[in-house]
């Protein structure tokens, strides 16, 4: 299989707009002749569905939830980039383009980036339409505040509710053409099966959530925006239902995963407090302006905080890098996080450091602090009942967002003729580390600006015809849903499901987490086929599939996560070199920072699936011609 | 963190289907002050799958407060008794060993029982869709800084969008009434300038939808506003019905 990225030719400043007019067009009055599946409801799948059913497509919309509104983007805080360089601080698209390049550390694909800087104005200017309260200064323009990875100010937010107000803004566009006719949306409907057709994308197979019933639906073209795979680790900021299973199983039908084991580990989180624990909540990095990390220097030193006095303390980040000290990347932060838990100086031995502000509030004072951070606070508070006022907070990294995902072309799609992938689903966009408030422009910018046009082009020029769901490959697939379903159900084993993807959790955040070596992941491979091996003669799945039952949907999520996760290994595995959130410890400068080698691994990892347990890999080169290879340094 | 683990009784609504009678099931359990309700129920489910038995069902997503999914009536209060916090948010070391627990559904007629402690709430999303939008396409968008709006304006309108769709309004109406829900978002469009052109058109056609959808009429007891997880202010309610008023006389000058 060759993989081509499809990537115009000429200048990158104008690929994207040549593209555009070279792009075949369908006909106003024969874009209703034209049937569309999305899956997911996010920033990406509600942006493309509201936006194909204003062309004039029908578009079918698919959620496991009872409304659009709640997909997992709701939860984003920080806020959104865009290159309007409405500061006059240097900002350009060029700029943002570099930024993301280098911040990706070299892994992502230079025209897409560019594309998606390009086409971030736009995206402001569109949620301001809809009506989403951005922050303002006085005199009435929008405000911006700076974010990690950039030396300019071009984030847009609205309080600590930026993703709320953006997806509640396309949830709205959505619904005007849910009115209108051209969008039906599906409710508590999760897609179980991809069907091709003559080797397109044709349908979908979804199991109705309230009945239990497995419903095919049939279109020209199927949208994948079905986010990222974090909950892989059992614990992580992800929503609860967020899951693997809509692109795992599209990755099964064909469709090439990329880069899986680029994963983002967020430094600033809650840490666990005990096994009964669901998720992790995220404090957001900006804490780290004011707040000093630090552990004992003795491992077994359980004194209260305020009894370690300072020549006993260790503020391992100042001391490791005097120059960026609390404020090293996100990656840097996680990883040493985790060392010195691994020597055992966490807080009274477990996996937590401490985030403490009583410098800073002798410093500038309490009212600083809290007109500062204040909400913080009283979150932190309510969650752990301390008053981090006057205790150090503890903190620890948790996974939060995944780079890798379905490889896509520069039109978004995958290997699969007619099917596109969107959002954090896809792989391409953010290399080996995704900056801060990046995630919300990327999801916007592929659902109203870039799908909008290569679908078009794709249903011009392929003209794939309908297909009536009567057909054989519908039945194989729902006959292929159903006998997953029952197998399921009989096995009737000791072990509930959380508890085996509480077991998964803890090996991929081990070994395939924040630091990785080739000894571990060769271990967790057989340790993670040993646990599906497990998982399929041992789990207990109450109830029937006739019905709602919550155990079965986390039932196959699981199953599909402890296929996933093998995956992650592999591809770590495979990727002699230190890049971004992937830290093999083998390759490393003297200093202990990510040594990367461009020689060898300036590609995109992208396996396709033989069968379970089983992958080939194929790869797509990286060439930078407009930003620079060059080593990141923290020093 | 950490303390002596809790010993509690939970009474939790079960109820099988839309049309069975429905009753409280005991149960006993044993829990850290430091997870969260919905944790616990966690670990209760986690202890009945073992025994074979069917979990309670309920629905949960972010766990942080911001999707809207969860929605429990603890011990008579939706969200249970913090102030300002969702189900999601409520932690244990706000109870008592030897503490019972009510744990009920959002009752109301238009949010009918699908299982246990899950409702149905679509009668919400019915309501956004007959007119909780600014009609533009996609691409036609002005320079987003053409028309200054205040900081104050912003954060109003900030302070109606909030709102999280859970339904904790209607579950502590005594007459089920969204004129909460309804009026926040409302008022966030009439309080932009990019929701003045269609500003009467839309109160007609929400306040339409709201009533239709089953949701009673408010009565001021301003129940909705305490129980609201994110503090939205019933001050919207007033303004929806301004708008309201205001529509019928706007409507024999021009057709809206």
């Amino acid at each position: 299989m060759k993989l081509e990225s499809k990537v115009p030719e000429g200048n990158i400043a104008e690929k994207w707009t040549n593209h555009k007019f070279k792009m075949k067009l369908v006909n106003p009055a024969n874009k209703r002749k034209y049937d569309l599946i999305v899956v997911g409801t996010g920033l990406a799948g509600a942006s493309a569905a509201a936006t194909l059913g204003e062309l004039g497509y029908k578009v079918k919309v698919f959620t496991y939830h009872d409304s659009s509104r709640r997909a997992h983007s709701i939860a984003a805080q920080g806020g959104i980039n865009a290159a309007k360089n409405y500061q006059n601080d240097g900002d350009s698209v060029f700029r943002l383009f570099y930024d993301t390049v280098k911040g990706g550390d070299f892994r992502s694909r230079e025209a897409n980036v560019y594309r998606l800087a390009e086409v971030s104005n736009n995206i402001i200017d569109q949620c301001v339409a809809q009506g989403v309260p951005f922050a303002r200064e006085y005199g009435g323009l929008l405000a911006n505040r700076s974010f990690g990875g950039a030396q300019v100010s071009r984030t847009f937010y609205a309080r600590g509710e930026t993703g709320q107000q953006l997806l509640l803004g396309a949830y709205s566009s959505l619904n005007r053409q849910i009115k209108n006719g051209n969008v039906t949306v599906y409710h508590r409907r999760e897609m179980l099966d991809l069907v091709l057709v003559n080797g397109r994308a044709q349908g979908i197979v979804v199991r109705n959530l309230l009945t239990g019933e497995i419903e095919k639906y049939s279109a020209q073209a199927v949208i994948l925006a079905t986010g990222g795979y974090s909950n892989v680790y059992f614990l992580s900021t992800n929503a609860m239902n967020s899951n693997a299973t809509a692109a795992w199983r599209a990755h099964k039908r064909g469709a090439l995963f990329a880069n899986p084991s680029f994963t983002q580990i967020h430094p600033t989180c809650l840490p666990v407090h005990g096994e009964g624990q669901s998720k992790l909540v995220l404090m957001s990095e900006s804490l780290r302006n004011d707040g000093r990390i630090w552990v004992p220097k003795k491992a077994g030193d359980n004194r209260p905080p305020n009894e370690i006095p300072e020549e006993e303390r260790d503020y391992y980040l100042e001391r490791k890098y005097p120059a960026f000290g609390n404020l090293v990347p996100r990656d840097v932060a996680s990883r040493n996080a985790k060392y010195v838990c691994d020597e055992g100086r966490g807080v009274n031995g477990e996996r937590a450091v401490y985030l403490d502000f009583s410098d800073a509030i002798k410093r500038v004072g309490k009212k600083v602090i809290e007109e500062k951070y204040g909400n913080l606070f009283e979150m932190y508070e309510n969650i752990t009942g301390e008053n981090p006022y006057e205790v150090p907070m503890k903190i620890y990294p948790a996974p939060h967002y995944t780079m890798g995902g379905l490889w896509v072309d520069y039109n978004l799609m995958s290997n699969i003729p007619g099917l596109f992938v969107l959002g954090e689903a896809n792989f391409s966009d953010h290399g080996a580390n995704r900056l801060g408030a990046s995630a919300l422009m990327q999801g916007l910018a592929d659902g109203y600006f870039v799908i909008p046009y290569t679908i078009g082009n794709y249903l011009a020029s392929e003209k794939p015809e309908k297909v009536d769901t009567d057909r054989a490959e519908f039945k194989e697939a729902v006959d292929n849903v159903k006998e997953g379903i029952a197998k399921l159900l009989s096995i009737d084993g000791k072990q509930t499901v959380d508890e085996i993807h509480k077991r998964l959790g803890h090996l991929l955040m081990d070994k395939v987490g924040m630091s990785r070596n080739e000894k571990g992941l060769k271990e967790v491979i057989e340790q993670i086929r040993e646990l599906r091996e497990e998982f399929w003669n041992d789990v207990k799945v109450v109830g029937t599939g006739e019905e709602l039952n919550q155990t079965l949907e986390r039932a196959g999520r699981v199953a599909d996560f402890l296929e996933l996760g093998e995956l992650m290994a592999v591809d770590a595995l495979n990727r002699n070199e230190s890049c971004g959130a992937h830290f093999r410890e083998e390759y490393q400068t003297e200093e202990g920072e990510a040594l990367r080698n461009d020689e060898e691994y300036a590609y995109v990892a992208a396996w396709e699936f033989k069968k379970v347990g089983e992958w080939e890999l194929h790869k797509e080169d990286l060439k930078f011609e407009y930003v620079k290879l060059a080593t990141r340094s923290y020093k | 963190m950490g303390g002596e683990k809790l010993n509690l009784t939970l009474k939790i609504w079960r109820q099988n289907s839309p049309d069975d009678k429905g009753q409280f099931e005991e149960f006993k359990v044993e829990i850290s002050p430091d997870a969260s309700i919905l944790e616990m129920l966690d670990e209760l489910n986690n202890d009945l799958e073992r025994e074979g038995k069917r979990p309670v069902a309920f629905e949960s997503d972010c766990r942080e407060g911001i999707c809207g999914t969860c929605g429990i009536v603890i011990n008579g209060h939706p969200h249970g008794p913090l102030p300002k916090t969702a189900t999601c948010q409520l932690h244990m070391r706000n109870f008592k060993n030897g503490d019972v627990i009510y744990l009920e559904p959002f009752r109301a007629a238009a949010f009918p029982i699908i299982r246990d402690l899950i409702v149905d709430r679509s009668g919400f999303d019915k309501i956004q869709q007959a007119g909780a939008y600014i009609s533009f396409n996609t691409g036609g968008a002005p320079d987003a800084n053409s028309i200054p709006i205040g900081k104050d304006v912003a954060a109003a309108a900030l302070d109606a969008a909030e709102c999280i769709g859970c339904g904790a309004c209607v579950a502590a109406c005594k007459n089920s009434s969204a004129m909460l829900f309804v009026g926040a978002k409302v008022s966030q469009y009439a309080l932009l300038p990019q929701g003045q052109p269609e500003r009467y058109k839309r109160v007609q056609t929400m306040v339409a939808a709201m009533d239709e959808a089953g949701f009673g009429s408010c009565t001021n007891t301003y129940a909705c506003e305490a129980e609201c997880p994110k503090g939205i202010s019933i001050m919207n309610i007033a303004r929806m019905n301004r708008d309201f008023i205001k529509a019928k006389i706007v409507e024999q000058e021009v057709d809206i």
